[in-house]
């Protein structure tokens, strides 16, 4: 016999405002087994827990229904409340008559009654409710860092400086990710790389970090604290114990028409390369595809060439199995295909580049060694045209919705630094908004515009053609002014629009991680658990959750590596209680619970059991209750009924469907 | 009829969301007859959304827009300029008193675009 406390919360006036929280506590006394019922302006106040408290004791209550906000806000706390209460966590009941009542409605009368009726599902489902008991799993007191850009490499030092073991997982041969590619960075105009590569050193040396480049995750098996991760470790066809990094393979390299990846394919490099001089690991690989040896038999220069017999060619992909606690996704992001941008000629005319090139083509380390020529003719531009939101803001298939957020300020610093270098040059800028929140943003903006003579023109460039003389030009709207625009240009700039890498989806379904429908990483809270994923034991790093600058990516690094230090800094973990079960008399053991777990968590098993015609012995289903998230899906796909989810019973669902329907 | 009234069968017959407009003007950067427009094409969707239909209604513009499309191709809101000032001109063909046009007035009017010509054949020669 059940004893049910009922408590109705205004919430200010979130709830009053449009039901009558007295009447719809006065009508829920009514109810089978409700001895208190009461309302109250904050349930989630300490004066509504110590009300919740008091209740218990005086009334000798077993369990508890509150009607209030949506549990996803304060399940945890009335659970914690019930349990110092003394009464089981899980015999409480939340009826949401807020997002799902007051929030919604604005008929006082017919709001109260929705209310009403909400309640009375909640005391039906707690009169079929039973105390359920935490479990407890251990936790692999390491982590996994899935990408090696400036994300990763700060989550994972952070996570190291902890003291903890923590691995590093980099698609590309070389850890560093886009900001190794940058030329200076906004707004104070430090170099990328003079920053960026102590990290890189650090990651590198760390005792507790390791390193796998060239490398990629295969699978994800397990949960929270038990993560059993497959990485597959590509062949680099170089042995990274034996190689020096001396570089004198890819000098004698006579493959040498490969796109140089690193440079944006501006310049060409060889087949066994390093991608840049700061490389971590400063290990060769080899492009099997451009490779002589590899494509004919014949060659094998390098291998001649390398006094440290590093060079292997039978090397193999190796798949390396690691047990983890904690996952940190630090994907990072790519620039969008300009091909159905045809507006802007960028596949037609050699000196229009995307942002990124132009990075490349500014920098001491690029192509032209920081010397800025344009592609077509090496010459120095005269005039440079920057356009914004190239794709980003944009609704079609072949743009972004989404403000990319980094574009206005790296614009900004190639206007300002295209200026101090080269003072003759015209630079013109068409921008829709200037988008730049942060500390000392606005001002560099404003100085790119004020003392380095950058042309801003509100404005968007509707097409960029040739003239039939060979010359650029562009041909767009000044807003402002109220007039169309033509410019000859010698350069178009195009700040292409991010998105999240491709890579990005595929790790997200290994994980079970949610995503958006742009393939950003979903966090938990968007403002109170925003390095979170809504799975446990995943955390987001960096561009892959939404469009961050430097910054921002750093700070949020850290703030990932933290939730991960204080997860792996437990000795075990509570699981949820809520996870499915079987009964083996009803089970006809045929497998369909099994096929549809998402987690791995049934099994059939031989199992002895009693059943109206005597003792059997067959294949019944069986739950690993540290594996199972309680997602049902098993208690759907049951034919026989015999699999049900503590928590969520079929009679507690009914006995909710029978009270709403009364 | 008002001018609000005006704008929402603008809208309507045009199915153009006017609102998602977020002031570009990649469209009249792209227009080809942005010249001999007094209203360009961002101008068409900014007015009618802010009740300026008489003044694009009474205005050469509604002529010479080319009906190319161009606006429609490279807008990145999805907005299609072309398709409100095609509205316009339809309206504005409805409205005016003696609308009707024979086949051997089009020789005089050798400046208004084929789209106006179509659609005036689909109109009003029954």
């Amino acid at each position: 016999m059940q004893r049910i406390g009922v408590f109705v919360c205004h919430c200010g006036s979130n709830i009053s405002a449009t039901v009558d929280v007295v009447r719809v506590a006065e009508s829920l006394k009514n109810e089978q087994n409700v001895v208190f019922s009461a309302d109250c302006r904050y349930m989630c106040s300490e004066n509504g827990q110590s009300l919740i408290k008091n209740t218990v004791k005086e009334y000798g209550l077993t369990g508890i229904v509150i009607c209030s906000c949506s549990p996803r806000m304060h399940e945890n706390t009335f659970r914690k409340t019930a349990g110092e209460a003394g009464i089981n966590p899980y015999m409480v009941e939340i009826a949401n008559i807020r997002e799902q009542c007051s929030w919604i409605h604005k008929n006082a009368a017919e709001a109260t009654e929705k209310a009403v009726i909400l309640g009375r599902a909640a005391v039906a489902k707690l009169n079929r409710d039973f105390p359920l008991t935490e479990g407890e799993s251990s936790v692999t007191k390491r982590a996994l860092v899935i990408g090696g850009g400036i994300a990763g490499i700060q989550t994972a030092l952070d996570i190291a400086d902890a003291g903890y073991k923590v691995d590093i997982v980099e698609k590309k041969p070389t850890i560093g990710g886009k900001m190794a590619q940058l030329d200076k960075t906004f707004p104070t105009l430090d170099c990328a790389a003079c920053i960026l590569t102590p990290k890189m050193v650090d990651a590198a040396q760390h005792e507790n970090i390791t390193l796998y480049t060239y490398s990629q995750v295969t699978n994800v098996e397990g949960y929270v604290g038990n993560f059993r991760v497959t990485i597959k470790k590509k062949a680099r066809y170089v042995n990274e114990t034996l190689c020096s990094g001396c570089g004198e393979c890819t000098l004698k390299c006579p493959s040498k028409k490969g796109k140089n990846e690193f440079n944006m394919g501006l310049n060409n490099r060889s087949a066994i390369y390093i991608p840049f001089a700061q490389a971590i690991p400063n290990v060769p690989v080899i492009d099997t595809e451009q490779c002589i040896k590899f494509n004919t038999g014949k060659c094998g220069l390098c291998q001649m060439t390398c006094q440290a017999k590093a060079v292997d060619f039978s090397m193999k992909d190796e798949y390396i199995t690691e047990n983890y606690g904690a996952i940190v996704a630090a994907t990072g992001f790519d620039i969008i295909s300009l091909d159905k941008f045809g507006e802007f000629g960028y596949q037609m005319y050699d000196d229009v580049v995307t942002s990124l090139e132009y990075e490349r083509l500014m920098n001491a380390a690029g192509p032209t060694g920081g010397h800025l020529v344009r592609p077509s003719d090496g010459k120095e531009p005269k005039t440079v045209v920057f356009v914004q939101c190239v794709g980003s803001r944009d609704i079609r298939e072949c743009g972004k919705e989404y403000c990319s957020k980094i574009c206005c300020m790296y614009t900004a610093k190639h206007a300002m630094l295209t200026r101090e270098k080269y003072p003759d040059t015209e630079v013109y800028v068409f921008y829709i908004d200037v988008r730049t929140p942060g500390k000392g943003f606005d001002e560099f903006y404003r100085r790119a515009a004020e003392q380095y003579g950058v042309r801003y023109i509100k404005g968007m460039v509707g097409k960029v053609y040739d003239d039939g003389e060979g010359n650029i030009m562009v041909r767009a709207s000044d807003l402002i002014a109220g007039e169309q625009l033509t410019i000859k240009a010698d350069m178009v700039v195009l700040a292409a629009a991010t998105e999240p890498d491709k890579t990005a989806r595929t790790l997200g379904t290994m994980l079970t991680a949610s995503m958006d429908t742009n393939d950003f990483f979903t966090e938990a809270h968007p403002k109170l658990r925003p390095v979170e994923s809504p799975t446990a034991g995943v955390f987001l790093s960096g561009f892959c959750q939404g469009p961050k600058d430097i910054p921002e990516t750093v700070a949020q690094a850290g703030a990932a590596a933290v939730k991960v230090v204080g997860l792996l800094s437990k000795d075990s973990l509570k699981s949820n209680p809520c996870t499915a079960i079987s009964d083996p008399v009803i089970c006809s053991g045929c497998g369909a619970c099994k096929n549809v777990c998402p987690f791995g968590a049934v099994e059939l098993a031989e199992k002895t059991v009693l059943t109206e015609r005597g003792r059997e012995t067959r294949l019944v289903s069986v739950v690993n209750d540290a594996v199972c998230k309680g997602c049902g899906a098993c208690t759907v796909a049951c034919p026989s009924g015999c699999m049900d989810l503590k928590g969520f019973t079929s009679s507690q669902i009914f006995g909710e469907v029978d009270a709403l329907c009364r | 009829m008002n001018e609000k009234q005006w704008a929402r069968e603008a809208l309507t017959i045009s199915g153009v969301h006017a609102e998602r407009c977020m002031k570009c003007g990649k469209c009249s950067g792209a227009c080809p007859s942005y010249e001999f427009m007094e209203y360009h094409p961002h101008q068409f969707v900014d007015m009618i959304l802010k009740g300026g239909f008489e003044k694009l209604s009474n205005s050469q513009s509604v002529y010479k827009c080319l009906s190319c499309f161009v606006c429609v191709e490279r807008c990145p809101r999805s907005v299609f300029p072309a398709n409100i000032i095609e509205a316009v001109r339809t309206l504005t063909e409805r409205s005016i008193g003696g609308d009707k046009i024979a086949a051997d007035m089009i020789s005089e009017m050798d400046d208004a675009p084929q789209q106006l010509l179509m659609e005036a054949f689909r109109k009003f020669s029954k």
